[in-house]
């Protein structure tokens, strides 16, 4: 088992002061290992979350050697060559398990922004004290955008956020997380090949969820309210001019209107499944308030914004892959974690096999399944 | 589902879409229009073909479209104002979206009505006040629809139809437009 850096690499070193996982901690559960603290309806912060991978390494006895960044993998006759830092390995099957989340995705916008904006990705940024004093325009209302929208504005900071095609999830419904809903009502166990359209799944935005000990919601109509200002979807730089998209109704009702869906699906489950009694009645949240009037444009040279934080979302890195199994988008070619080369494997990808493969309460079933095949796939050729 | 009659072709259209993802370059279209000034701001645009699928295509027969501005600009009416063909564009854009989405969701549509304003402050054209814009200050569709489906399922049907507007994404998002002397 590989590791670049240290176990718990990206939750040590690539993500924010403040962040705790969007899951609760009953759900921090992995094969012969769960969170078995106070509050199981709680977040773990980065610290915990590296704490619980690494007792997880320990009660496994997992063989990991650290510091062994891999710099290529090539495909032989029998099998793999794995170059490390620490050294060429040989092997007949291979698991890609660097995860989906590897850099920061910046649109090419970027390079048009003026050299006087300061610009961060979610992996430059740990806290706003490291901000220039100014506005900010946060780029993107995924988890990662809301979250650093709203710590950013409770420093004190004019926030603007330019908003796209966003998933939007109250913390809690009928008076249990959203994410509970997700598991109980089997959404979350919906198999690759059971669902619609494969592809937009795997394009899906995070959902608009922060894990606090308040279990607040930190929707678009939450951020409104601290005072946070939605522009549409970032279009284009002209003259030095931010350029938003007047689109901006639409994406807040699509975004409304996919989540009453999805509150209909948890409440038909409630009643088909007789469970009315484990949870509270129904709610529905009030649609999000469009701004009476949105602008359309932000001049970028005027000093009113100091600092863009793109939270465009992340990409997978593949640049040490020297196999050829990606796609004209740069993504792997697997069916279900069964990457187009034999002997190759994948885990940790959105929808790999379930709509919860990313998370750590879903890789179980997933690694099973994958494991299964690459054990099939050994034997046939013992 | 396919007892809908709506009257789009929703198969070809699925089918465009699959054989298109693996030829890009046959996805390129370049739509024309040729106009000639008249008199005064009177001009004819004429419509009749277009690129796509990787050849020259023509309409079935050419069409004209008369432009020109209200008496109350002073002048001869000969047709609508070159603004009000956008609002054309996006009223008809918006309702193929709707029957197509309709179709495609199995959705059996009775009659679909749309009314599109254009709010414009005119003091931007006549360079009167340079703080106001040329073009809208805001555009408002108002859907009526009457169709087999909750209201719930009606609001998805044109929030989808704006999401794969051509019209609506050129008006939203700003577009790189050349304008050369020949």
């Amino acid at each position: 088992m590989l590791e670049r850096g240290e176990v718990a690499n990206s939750w040590r070193h690539e993500r924010w002061d403040s962040l705790r996982l969007l899951t609760p901690n009953w759900q921090s559960r992995l094969p012969g290992h769960h969170y078995e603290g106070p509050d199981p309806d709680g977040y773990l912060t980065m610290a915990e979350v590296t704490e619980f991978i690494e007792r997880f390494a320990k009660v496994t006895g997992a063989p990991v050697r650290t510091g062994a960044n891999v710099t290529s993998l090539r495909r032989t006759d029998d099998g793999y060559d794995v170059t490390t830092g620490r050294g060429e390995i040989r092997c007949r099957t291979v698991v890609i398990a660097s995860g989906a989340c590897n850099r920061p995705a910046v649109p090419h916008l970027a390079a048009a922004v003026p050299a006087s904006v300061r610009q961060l990705t979610p992996f430059d940024y740990r806290g706003p004290s490291e901000l220039p004093d100014g506005g900010v325009l946060v780029v993107g209302a995924s988890a990662t955008g809301v979250q650093l929208a709203a710590e950013l504005r409770r420093s004190g900071r004019p926030v603007t956020i330019a908003v796209g095609e966003q998933v939007r999830m109250p913390r809690t419904y009928r008076g249990r997380d959203v994410l509970w809903w997700m598991d109980a009502s089997g959404l979350w166990d919906q198999r690759y090949d059971e669902v619609d359209d494969l592809e937009r799944a795997r394009r899906l935005p995070s959902p608009q969820l922060v894990g606090t000990p308040e279990r607040t919601t930190l929707d678009i109509n939450a951020l409104t309210a601290m005072g946070v200002e939605p522009v549409g979807r970032w279009a284009a730089v002209r003259d030095g001019r931010a350029l938003f998209s007047g689109g901006l109704r639409n994406v807040f009702a699509l975004a409304d209107l996919k989540l009453e869906r999805l509150l209909d699906t948890f409440d038909e489950w409630v009643r088909r499944a007789g469970r009315d009694a484990d949870v509270a009645p129904p709610e529905r949240l009030p649609p999000t308030r469009v701004p009476a009037s949105t602008r359309l444009q932000l001049d970028l040279r005027r000093g009113e914004i100091a600092t863009i934080v793109w939270a465009t979302g992340f990409r997978p890195d593949y640049g040490w892959l020297d196999v050829p199994v990606l796609d004209e988008k740069g993504r792997l070619r697997h069916e279900g974690g069964v990457v187009d080369s034999p002997g190759l494997y994948a885990l940790g990808l959105p929808v790999l096999r379930r709509r919860k493969s990313t998370f750590i309460y879903g890789i179980e079933d997933d690694a099973r399944e994958v494991i299964d095949h690459l054990a099939e796939y050994l034997s046939a050729r013992r | 589902m396919t007892t809908v009659a709506n009257g789009v072709n929703v198969q070809a259209l699925l089918e465009a879409r699959d054989a298109l993802k693996g030829a890009p370059e046959a996805a390129q279209f370049t739509w024309r229009a040729s106009s000639k000034w008249q008199d005064g701001v009177h001009s004819t645009t004429t419509v009749r073909d277009f690129f796509g699928l990787g050849q020259e295509q023509s309409h079935k027969t050419e069409s004209v479209f008369e432009a020109d501005h209200p008496a109350v600009f002073a002048a001869e009416d000969n047709g609508i104002t070159p603004i009000e063909y956008l609002l054309v564009g996006l009223a008809a854009c918006l309702t193929a979206g709707v029957a197509s989405v309709a179709q495609n969701r199995g959705i059996q549509l009775r009659s679909v009505e749309s009314t599109v304003e254009g709010r414009h402050d005119i003091r931007g054209i006549l360079g009167a006040d340079s703080d106001v814009r040329n073009g809208f200050t805001d555009v408002k569709v108002t859907f009526t629809i009457d169709a087999d489906a909750s209201r719930q399922e009606i609001e998805a049907l044109v929030a989808q139809s704006q999401k794969r507007s051509a019209v609506f994404d050129a008006l939203t998002n700003p577009t790189d437009v050349t304008v050369d002397v020949a």
